[in-house]
């Protein structure tokens, strides 16, 4: 296997500072504001407000292993079983504190909560609202089945400007816009450096996989709008740029190219990536860390605010599920994709309820699909043995469709 | 109560809907529009001279909706897709998907897919307290209104909407007053009944439940007391749907009853009423806006602690059995800070997870009569 990105430790220091940031905002006179993962973060960096994502916490929490027995937790709470395993690390966290930010995540002084990526998140911000009690900002974006309607555009720009009043009235000041004008530049330009990193990916063998891309993905999530972060994925593209000139692949020998769909199993990150680069596989794309950049194009560069209403609305999670079809299919052209893995995700009803039908409407690619049931954080519903044996099976069937193209029989 | 011919007939619909609409279409050859959540504009299917009714998902097993929808899926979406899928549904002329909770935001995409029918997808505001989602949601009404106008190539008087307003709101009062009725002289009509009612009055035509809800009521009026249950405990069901005559069954068989609910398959179906002094579209998107709201929409950050501690005073509630469907999110986030405020309160009240497709198990018999039994 291809050594570690340098690039790698640089990250780390980055998400260091940031999270030291964030626990000592006070210190600094900063506000904090916690926010779901595909909310509007533009304009509180515009007002210096330090985001935080509890989900990017659940994912740390997943990945270090610790899911299930959060989960529990607060499940003896009266959470059930069967809800987001996200929500429930981050309730359990912000009572007990265990986490693997020292203490657990600064305290909120404001949440800001957007539906564009569930309905769970709305119930799981009521309840830290009522916890920390503090004021809760819903930037609300009706769902995209067919259609972005007209009366939808103007309920979502017009929220853009509740929200920045709501932001004016948290922090006693007045909205800065010749610097969210800058933010938005920043925001626009991160978002196409991450497109550029991914795109990498297109080249064979790929210098990179699915699995780096989840690591990566963490600085345009939570900072998009700084300049550390078009500066970081500069640099992450020109090492991903060098290895594809010496051919350096991250899967060793790479034969075979798949798609992953949904969120990352956390916990499980290392033995998937070693399981599919046994079978010479790379895991060349996802759908899910080509959402940071899939919406640039209904962004105006001149008019941030007044545009981020549609580019919030439609990404990949608020869209009807023939359209995710589309994008999944352009991703099998674009990454000349072998077949398709898609976690089927417990945690995540609004992402899995309808891959089955994502499989119907791809089947012309004749494309073989793999479906895993699991969940994000919680290790407590992961099968390994079951799990194993459906990923060989399944990269039989990809080996043989494979040999049959080349010999043509 | 004493058995009449308005609740045999009551009785016989919601046993078996689909035959009622079946029967309904060749009779009046109206267009039959099924619906997903009582989020559901009726007043305007009705304008347009169809008939709207709930579909509930009472097929028997699921193994069309297996194909599509995965085992973590709620019942009641599988169970809907299944009736859509397996042809149960074969006289239905569309279907509306008010936006309301993720897994029937994605039930509406696989039905568009695989279901040949009318399609409405009314894209609902998510938080319903502020001016601005209020506006938003009039607009969408009034988007429904002329989907239904292109669809069925006519236009919705405001007459139309009126009247349709009118009979909506005389049935809602009728099922206010039944309520009412039952909260004051708990055990005159059986929980079952009630259930009955209601969902028979999610399918029938308006004018005809209201007709034989008004008859019920008169009859109700000479009520005696000496058939009644002598000083039942009396118990408040919250949940999405419970329509199970076995839980009613259970609790008046422990001297119980349920006096009033918070339920999608109860009184968030009726409770409030349009207002008749507005404008049509605005009417209606204001009850939406004012009534109980559905814990997927957003109205406070309190509001379903505090409609539910309003409830058990005004209704002098001895016990809440809460009754969620399996893997239904909106419910079960909910439940951990009522059931800290129910413990504050000095309640005692119970959860009960549901599949609609197993019905009452022994463990949640036994779980309900003991609750019931230390009361």
């Amino acid at each position: 296997m291809a050594e570690r990105l340098k690039a790698t430790r640089e990250m780390k220091k980055i998400m260091q500072r940031y999270y030291f940031e964030a626990k000592n905002a006070r210190f600094i006179g900063k506000k904090v504001a916690w926010i779901t993962s595909g909310g509007p973060v533009e304009p509180l960096i515009a007002m210096n407000i330090i985001p935080v994502y509890p989900e990017n916490h659940g994912a740390m929490i997943g990945a270090s292993k610790k899911g299930g027995k959060l989960s529990e937790f607060a499940e003896g709470l009266g959470y059930s079983q069967d809800v987001c395993s996200y929500a429930k690390n981050d309730i359990t966290s912000s009572i007990t504190k265990e986490s693997p930010i020292k203490g657990g995540l600064p305290k909120p002084d404001m949440l800001i909560c957007s539906n564009n990526i569930c309905g769970t998140v709305l119930k799981w911000y009521e309840i830290q609202a009522r916890k920390y009690n503090v004021p809760l900002f819903i930037y609300d974006t009706p769902f995209v089945h067919t259609e972005f309607t007209e009366e939808a555009r103007d309920y979502v720009n017009e929220q853009t400007k509740e929200y920045v009043k709501f932001l004016e009235k948290v922090t006693g000041k007045k909205f800065n816009y010749r610097r969210m004008k800058k933010v938005g530049r920043l925001s626009i330009e991160a978002m196409r450096m991450w497109k550029r990193v991914l795109e990498t990916a297109e080249h064979h063998p790929s210098p990179m996989t699915a699995f780096d891309a989840f690591f990566h993905l963490a600085l345009i999530v939570t900072l998009r709008g700084k300049k550390v972060v078009v500066k970081y994925y500069k640099t992450l593209l020109k090492e991903l740029q060098e290895r594809s000139k010496e051919n350096v692949g991250a899967v060793d020998e790479e034969k075979y190219r798949l798609l992953w769909d949904n969120l990352p199993i956390w916990y499980r990150m290392r033995w998937l990536s070693q399981k599919f680069a046994s079978h010479q596989a790379a895991l060349v794309a996802d759908t899910y860390t080509q959402a940071w950049c899939g919406v640039i194009d209904y962004i105006d560069e001149e008019d941030f605010l007044g545009t981020m209403g549609e580019a919030y609305t439609r990404i990949h999670l608020n869209v009807g599920v023939d359209q995710m079809a589309e994008t999944i299919k352009g991703f099998i052209q674009q990454y000349k994709a072998d077949g398709i893995v898609m976690h089927s995700n417990m945690s995540c009803k609004p992402y899995s309820f309808g891959q089955y039908d994502i499989q119907h409407l791809i089947r012309e690619t004749g494309i073989p699909v793999l479906m895993i049931e699991a969940d994000m954080t919680d290790e407590r519903k992961f099968s390994q043995s079951q799990i194993e044996t459906r990923i060989d099976a399944f990269m039989e069937v990809i080996k043989q469709r494979k040999q049959h193209d080349y010999t043509g029989n | 109560m004493k058995e009449n011919k308005a609740l045999r007939r009551f009785r016989e619909v919601a046993a078996a809907p689909y035959d009622y609409l079946r029967n309904l279409k060749t009779v009046t050859g109206k267009e039959m529009i099924g619906s997903t959540c009582s989020y559901t504009p009726e007043e305007l299917i009705i304008a347009a001279g169809a008939h709207p009714f709930r579909i509930f998902g009472e097929s028997k097993g699921l193994s069309h909706a297996d194909a599509h929808l995965q085992a973590y899926g709620c019942s009641m979406v599988r169970g809907m897709l299944e009736d859509g899928l397996s042809g149960s549904l074969d006289f239905i002329d569309g279907v509306v998907f008010s936006h309301a909770c993720d897994s029937i935001q994605r039930l509406s995409d696989i039905w568009r897919l695989n279901v040949k029918s009318l399609h409405f997808d009314v894209l609902l505001p998510v938080k319903l307290d502020t001016p601005l989602a209020k506006s938003y949601f009039t607009k969408v009404i009034g988007r429904f209104k002329k989907d239904l106008e292109k669809s069925f190539s006519i236009e919705i008087s405001e007459s139309e909407m009126k009247k349709a307003i009118h009979v909506m709101n005389e049935l809602r009062n009728n099922l206010i007053r039944l309520y009412t009725l039952q909260s004051q002289y708990p055990g005159f009509i059986s929980g079952s009944d009630i259930s009955a009612i209601v969902k028979a009055s999610m399918v029938m035509e308006k004018q005809e439940a209201v007709d034989l809800l008004t008859h019920i009521l008169d009859e109700a009026g000479e009520i005696k007391l000496a058939d009644m249950p002598s000083n039942p405990k009396r118990i408040l069901i919250s949940g999405s749907i419970c329509s199970h005559p076995d839980i009613s069954r259970i609790i008046e068989g422990k001297n119980a009853v349920v006096v009033w609910d918070d339920l999608c398959s109860g009184t968030r179906y009726f409770e409030g009423l349009v207002p008749d002094d507005k404008e049509p579209l605005e009417a209606i998107a204001s009850r939406f806006t004012s009534r109980y709201v559905c814990p997927a929409k957003h109205l406070g950050v309190e509001f379903q602690m505090e409609n539910l501690k309003k409830l058990i005073t005004q209704h002098k509630v001895d016990a809440v059995l809460f009754m969620f469907l399996k893997f239904c999110e909106p419910f079960s986030f909910d439940y951990p800070d009522i059931k800290k405020a129910l413990e504050k309160m000095k309640i005692p009240f119970l959860m009960v997870e549901m599949d609609r497709h197993n019905g009452v198990d022994e463990q949640m018999r036994t779980r309900i009569d003991t609750m019931l039994e230390i009361l």
